[in-house]
This record gives C-alpha cells, sequence and structure tokens, in this order.
C-alpha cells in the first residue's frame, strides 16, 4: 500500500504555496473524492479500505483548511515553525484598543436593555468590516510575495496580519450575533 | 427441471460466485421499511402480509417469542406493558436522558439503566439496540424470502442529527440482527440519493425530513452525480411523537373534566386513546375537522377536532423545525432563495401547517412525488448499490452534525472537528504528563456546540495507558480522532518518542460494550440461522412436490413407455431417494436429489419435448 501524503498541499500535488486556485482545487477535491472515497472501497480488502479511510479523511482535512485563506496562512506557518498564537488570550492590537473598548461598552449597554447602543454597535460593525476588507487585500499581496521569495520575514509579516484579522474576525462576530 | 424446460440454463458457478446483496433499511421510530436495487431502480420489499412498512413495535410476551410489527401493534393495545415502540428515541441515551419521555411509556426500566436503557418487558431485560435488532431481523427475514437468498449485509438509515452514541446503538442493532452494516447513511441524505436517480443532475436542494421522533434538515449540493452536504441540522427529540403527545394530554384534561375521572393511570386506556388522537392526526391530513371518538366502561367521548385547532396546538413545534431550517442555512452559508428544490420526508410531513410553512420559508414548491414513508429506504437501496459496485456515477460526502472537542483546564471544551466537516475527517492532538513518572492521560471526548464540558454530550473517556515513566511535560503522545463515513468515532495514539502505537482504552460514556453486543448476537444470530434453514426446507419441499408431481404426469406419457426399462428404474430410484430425503430437514440433501431425479428424467423430458414438437409441426403443416 503506498504511503499518505506528507502534507495538505501533497494531497493535491502541488508543494506549499499560499496563493492557490480555489475552483481549480475544488475540482481537484472532487475528482479525488471519486477516486478514494471509502464506499468505491467497501468491498475490497481490508488494506484498501483502511487506505481509502486515511487518504480521504486527509483530503477533506485538507480541503477544508487550504479553501479557507484564514486556516491555510496558519497551516504554513505552523509548518514552518511559527506558532500563530491564539489571539483571544493575546491583548489587543495596541491601534484598536480604543474601538475594542467602546464596542465592549455599548455590548453591555445593550445586554442591560439599552436599544440606542445598536447604532453604535452597528456603526463600530462598519469600520471592522472595513478593516477586515483592507486586511484581506494586504493578506493576498502578502499570499502572492511568499510565493515568489518564499522568506522568513514575509511569513513573519504574514503571522501579525493573520492575528491581526483573526481578531478583528471576532469582534465581527460578537456585534453580528449582539444585532442579531 | 428438465421435467418442464430442457434447457434449465441454471449456471450455479456464477450464482455463488455473485457477491451477497446488500439491502438498504429505513430504521424508524415508528415504521420500518427495507428496499433494495433491482437492476437500476430501488424498490421496497413487502412482507408476508402485502405491506412493506413494518410498525417499529416489539412485543415481548411472558413466556413467549417477540412479535413484531402490525401484530406487535394490536399487543399494545392488550398488553402495553410488555410492548415497546419508539425505541429509537431510546437509543443510544440513558435514563436520565429520556425520563419525561419514559413517564409517558407504560414501560418499566430495570435498575442500571444510566449508560444503557434496560426495559423490563415480558419478564427479560432488553435494550434499545436489541429491540432494534428484533425489528432489522422482520425485516432481513422479508428481504430474504423475497430475494430467495439470504441477506448478510446492509446500509441502515439514522437521522443526520444523530450523535455518536445514537449511531453506534444502530450498528449494534444490525450486528444483534446478524447483519453487517456496511453503512450508517443519513436520512435526508438517503431521501436526496433517491430523488437524485431521476431529477436535474445539478443545483442546490434542502431536505426536511420530519418523522415520528426525529428531525432533520440537510442543504445538498448536487453537481454530476456529486452529493455534497453542505449543512445539516436538527433535533434527534422532535417528531410526529410529540404531536400525538401532546394531542394525547390534552384529551385526558378533556376527558378527565368531562367524565370526572383520569385515565392517565390506566396504560391499557391511554394505548386506546393515544391510537384514537392519531387516527384524527391522520385525517386532519386530508378534511377540515376530524373527530378524537374513544370509549372506555361504557362512556363515550367524542372531540371535534378542527385543523385550525389543531394547527395552533402544533405552532410552536413546527416553529422549532424552522428555526433548525434558518440554522442550517447560515451554516451552508445560503439564503433561501438560493435553494433549488425542497423535498418532503416522513410522515409528519403529510401535515398542511407543515407543508405551508416549508413552502413559505424556501420560496418553493416542496417535492412529494416519492412516498415520504418509502423515500429513506429507497435512498438506502442506492447507497447499498453504491457500496456493493451496481451503482458508479453517483456518491455521496456527508458531514458531522455535530462538533467534536476534548475537556480540557477548567471544563472548557477545546474543538478539534468542527460540525459540518466533511466526513471522513480528523484532527491530531498532542498530549503530555503534568506529574514526573506518570503512566496514564485520561481524555474526555464530548460533542456539542456548547463551550462548557458539562453542556455537552459525553461520549467517551480515552485512556492512554503505559506511558513510559519520563519527567513531567516530555511525553509526547500523538491522539489522531478520526470519524469514519458513518459519523463514528475511533481514537488512535502513538508516542512520538518511540514511534509505538500507544495503548488506548475506551470507555464509551452512553450504549454497551463490544462483549455485551457479542452475547447478545450470538444468541438471536442462532436463531435467524435456524429460521433461515426452516424456510429453506419449507421452500425446497414445495420445490420438490412439484417435480415428483411433474414426473408422475410424465409417466402417463407415451414417451415414459418408450424408455428403455433401464431408464425406468433409475428413475424410480431418484424418486425414492428424493421422497427419503424430503421429510428429513437437510434441505442441502433434498435440493441434491432433486437435481439427481431431473439428470434421470432428462431423457425422459428430451422425448416428450420432441414429440410434442412433432405434433405441432404436424398440426401446422398438414391441418
Amino acid at each position: 500500500m503506498s504511503s499518505l501524503p506528507a502534507d495538505y498541499f501533497a494531497v493535491f500535488g502541488i508543494s506549499p504555496s499560499l496563493a492557490l486556485d480555489l475552483p481549480e482545487l475544488q475540482r481537484q477535491f472532487y475528482v479525488l473524492s471519486k477516486q478514494f472515497h471509502p464506499d468505491r472501497f467497501a468491498r475490497a480488502s481490508a488494506a484498501e479500505q483502511q487506505y481509502a479511510l486515511d487518504f480521504t479523511s486527509l483530503l477533506n482535512d485538507a480541503w477544508r483548511v487550504l479553501r479557507d485563506p484564514q486556516a491555510r496562512g496558519e497551516y504554513l506557518l505552523k509548518s514552518n515553525g511559527f506558532e500563530a498564537g491564539d489571539s483571544r488570550s493575546n491583548p489587543p492590537p495596541s491601534e484598536l484598543l480604543e474601538e475594542v473598548f467602546e464596542l465592549n461598552m455599548a455590548l453591555e449597554e445593550l445586554r442591560h436593555g439599552d436599544g440606542e447602543a445598536r447604532g453604535a454597535i452597528a456603526s463600530a460593525l462598519e469600520r471592522f468590516l472595513a478593516m477586515r476588507e483592507a486586511l484581506d487585500a494586504d493578506r493576498d499581496a502578502l499570499f502572492v510575495r511568499y510565493d515568489a521569495n518564499r522568506e522568513p520575514e514575509t511569513l513573519r509579516q504574514l503571522r501579525a496580519l493573520l492575528n491581526r484579522r483573526r481578531y478583528i474576525e471576532n469582534l465581527v462576530r460578537d456585534a453580528q450575533q449582539a444585532l442579531s | 427441471m428438465s421435467v418442464f424446460q430442457i434447457d434449465f440454463g441454471s449456471d450455479d458457478s456464477a450464482q455463488e460466485s455473485a457477491p451477497p446483496r446488500v439491502v438498504g433499511i429505513d430504521l424508524g421510530t415508528t415504521n420500518s421499511l427495507v428496499a433494495f436495487l433491482d437492476l437500476t431502480a430501488p424498490k421496497v420489499i413487502p412482507g408476508s402480509d402485502g405491506l412493506s412498512l413494518v410498525p417499529s413495535v416489539v412485543h415481548f410476551p411472558i413466556g413467549g417469542e417477540p412479535v413484531v410489527g402490525a401484530a406487535a401493534q394490536r399487543a399494545l393495545l392488550f398488553d402495553p406493558r410488555n410492548t415497546v415502540y419508539s425505541a429509537k428515541r431510546l437509543m443510544g441515551r440513558g435514563a436520565a436522558d429520556v425520563a419525561g419521555e419514559l413517564a409517558l411509556l407504560p414501560l418499566t426500566v430495570a435498575p442500571g439503566s444510566e449508560n444503557v436503557i434496560r426495559l423490563a418487558v415480558g419478564g427479560r431485560e432488553v435494550t434499545p439496540p436489541e429491540v432494534g435488532a428484533y425489528v432489522l431481523r422482520q425485516l432481513k427475514q422479508n428481504a430474504e424470502v423475497f430475494l430467495g437468498e439470504p441477506v448478510t449485509q446492509a446500509v441502515i438509515t439514522v437521522p443526520a442529527y444523530f450523535n455518536d452514541a445514537q449511531r453506534q446503538a444502530t450498528k449494534d442493532a444490525g450486528r444483534i440482527a446478524g447483519l453487517e452494516v456496511l453503512r450508517l447513511v443519513n436520512e435526508p441524505t438517503a431521501a436526496a440519493l433517491a430523488y437524485g436517480l431521476d431529477k436535474r443532475q445539478n443545483g442546490t436542494i434542502a431536505v426536511y425530513d420530519f418523522g415520528g421522533g426525529t428531525f432533520d434538515v440537510s442543504i445538498l449540493k448536487l453537481q454530476e452525480g456529486l452529493f455534497e452536504v453542505l449543512a445539516t441540522h436538527g433535533d434527534t427529540h422532535l417528531g410526529g411523537d410529540d404531536i400525538d403527545n401532546l394531542l394525547l394530554r390534552v384529551a385526558l384534561e378533556d376527558i378527565a373534566s368531562e367524565w370526572g375521572a383520569d385515565l392517565s393511570g390506566n396504560n391499557e386506556a391511554v394505548q386506546r386513546l393515544r391510537r384514537a388522537v392519531i387516527d384524527a392526526k391522520h385525517a386532519l391530513s386530508t378534511v377540515p375537522v376530524a373527530t378524537i371518538a374513544f370509549d372506555d366502561a361504557g362512556r363515550e367521548y367524542r372531540r371535534q377536532l378542527p385543523r385550525e385547532v389543531f394547527d395552533q396546538l402544533i405552532t410552536s413545534i413546527v416553529d422549532r423545525t424552522l428555526a433548525s431550517c434558518r440554522a442550517c442555512l447560515e451554516d451552508a452559508g445560503l439564503t433561501p432563495a438560493q435553494i433549488d428544490e425542497v423535498v418532503l420526508v416522513g410522515g409528519s410531513t403529510r401535515i398542511p401547517l407543515v407543508r405551508q410553512a416549508v413552502r413559505a420559508l424556501f420560496q418553493a414548491e416542496p417535492h412529494t412525488e416519492l412516498n415520504p414513508d418509502e423515500v429513506v429506504a429507497l435512498g438506502a437501496a442506492v447507497q447499498a448499490g453504491i457500496l456493493s459496485g451496481a451503482v458508479e456515477d453517483q456518491l455521496l460526502l456527508d458531514v458531522t452534525p455535530l462538533s467534536l472537542g476534548i475537556e480540557t483546564m477548567g471544563g472548557v471544551v477545546s474543538k478539534l472537528i468542527l460540525r459540518n466537516s466533511t466526513i471522513p475527517a480528523s484532527a491530531t492532538e498532542q498530549f503530555t504528563t503534568a506529574v514526573d513518572g506518570q503512566r496514564n492521560v485520561l481524555i474526555h471526548v464530548l460533542q456539542g456546540e456548547r463551550e462548557l464540558a458539562k453542556d455537552c454530550r459525553s461520549l467517551a473517556r480515552f485512556d492512554l495507558k503505559d506511558i513510559d515513566p519520563v519527567m513531567a511535560g516530555m511525553a509526547r503522545i500523538e491522539v489522531r480522532f478520526l470519524i469514519d463515513a458513518n459519523g463514528i468515532l475511533h481514537v488512535s495514539a502513538k508516542d512520538l518518542r518511540t514511534g509505538k502505537e500507544q495503548a488506548v482504552e475506551i470507555k464509551p460514556s452512553y450504549g454497551l460494550t463490544d462483549e455485551q453486543v457479542e452475547a447478545m448476537i450470538l444468541e438471536s444470530f442462532d436463531k435467524a440461522e435456524e429460521d433461515f434453514k426452516e424456510r429453506q426446507v419449507r421452500e425446497t419441499r414445495v420445490e420438490a412436490d412439484r417435480i415428483l408431481a411433474a414426473v408422475d404426469k410424465a409417466k402417463q406419457d407415451d414417451a415414459w413407455f418408450a424408455l428403455p426399462t433401464a431408464e425406468q428404474t433409475a428413475i424410480d430410484l431418484a424418486i425414492n431417494e428424493l421422497l427419503l430425503s424430503y421429510h428429513g430437514d437437510d434441505y442441502v440433501l433434498i435440493q441434491q436429489k432433486m437435481e439427481a431425479l431431473d439428470h434421470a428424467s432428462r431423457g425422459l423430458a428430451e422425448s416428450m419435448m420432441n414429440s410434442a414438437v412433432r405434433g405441432a409441426l404436424k398440426g401446422t403443416k398438414i391441418e
């Protein structure tokens, strides 16, 4: 029995890279699923069944991670020895301190039944969404740059950006939850 | 046989080497069905009563053999204490989970039901997987009689929202019934497969599955034969049963005020009243007003139930299903308008209010072409065809309905595999020791979406044993959590320092141990074998009767008298041998003797055929 691909990129037969052609990756995902899904091996030998199970779970895990730019970036950072760090336990990025403080105040007011806080939360949400959009553009540029230069410095910048984006993502989620 | 037809053409070797057939089974809360893939289309298999629906009811008469299906349903009226229905709602649960449920059932729960419910019925104790196994065995037998061959492999459907323990319990039921469960497939997904056979090839579909005991909704993307589940949601404790219970409570209160008598302690009366409200519920699917008709001890209760009142009563139940649908849409990242097709599954979707609500939510006319009671079993048969290789152009990519996590410091759950991840899916996590020389690490695995372990469903405790004694924090144990295509968790561990496989001891929080299942299997499996043999003997004898009668008739023919004496003697000898074996219970021997007679009488059959052909030719030529 052949051995399993070494990492998520190898599953799709590509070298570790960040700017990916997602439609092509998805096409590959379907082709590989059709070929290796355990359903296709229900009557095969135990070894083949095990391989189908192992390969397909790896394929599913890989597709789940690689299709999401944030998860893809964190995965590549981790396999290069960078721990992404849990932004929830990290202090908020210093330039966001004021924003976060105001959002928390508004959330608190809303919890205590002050409907007027909704306006403040909504405008905060708008700002966070704009920040996220800007970060996405920066991230995609970093992705392309890393694929070209493969430099650790680019990864360091990427780590900072992804941590910041994850933090903003949490703010967006909290604000949206409060408003829904 | 050659007495009837010269070229019997039975190619036994080909038959033997053909892989065993895989059937598809819908093990429902209220009714169960078995289906198979006939050439290209799935078909449901009827039982000996001609009906394909087998009520999921088992009667355990004191001192007698369990009775399954319609007969057991009748027993519900005269022996409710020993008759189990809706056992699916008890699958993979402990007594504390279903205390409310059990209060409504006229059954006694035996002590020691914390991890597996043990029902005291018919002077014995049975677990929900065993009750399920009796239903499965009935379906297996129906399939064997219908298909004329042993059935040992099956695909069984489960609610999409079933957790690990409920899935495992269903698989156990299959094993106990003597069935190898090749796959557990989610009910809404199965329904999509059944519809997918002759539907448009691409698009997004929502399956709304509202059955007797459970509610599921799944959203799938269909493209070129690939059925990819995007998200699933549901409630394993919401179904037609809840509507029945609601109506039952109303009727009991009504009767109490009308008659001044509380019937709720009278099991028999309650079961008859339940039947009466169910009949009224069914009637309301087609008529605007139904009557709940119930008599007891000479007293009459007649209650008009207009559909508007019924609709009001069940609004909160229907609303719960809609909330699930919205959550599912959100998880799939879709709006209702992006759903191309809606499929209705399950008996409760016959309720007009339900149809109306689904139509309004998804802004689409739901599909109801396939019988909502049969569609899941039909889909299971398609999945069986995929597994056996008969269906090559379709494939199902399903998801896990619940997030999987482990308990960490402070009772917080760390999620490892998120809900709606395509399965099989896996995650690895490294563990170490906290104390010098520590030999064991205990891992508590849970399922659910909540942050705290106490709010999630405990799945199992895994004990990493015999860890090399090293300094605290030095051990490196990598644990791999794998959810297979059935949605069932497997855990393996490796010591990264030595590269050796690490021993893991599993303590499931709910359900039977392997040994317990094993003990249950042997018992019922032997019986199943016996039953099968008995049926084979009976069927073989019928066949033998036919051949003996045919040979008897042939002996009146001119051809018999034209046969050489030696051949006549050989035939008579073969008849005698067949008659000798006939009364034994070795059906293989009877078959052998039948074949011997067939062989001996080949010459006779040929000359009969020849003279028949000559006669026919003569007829056409001369007259």
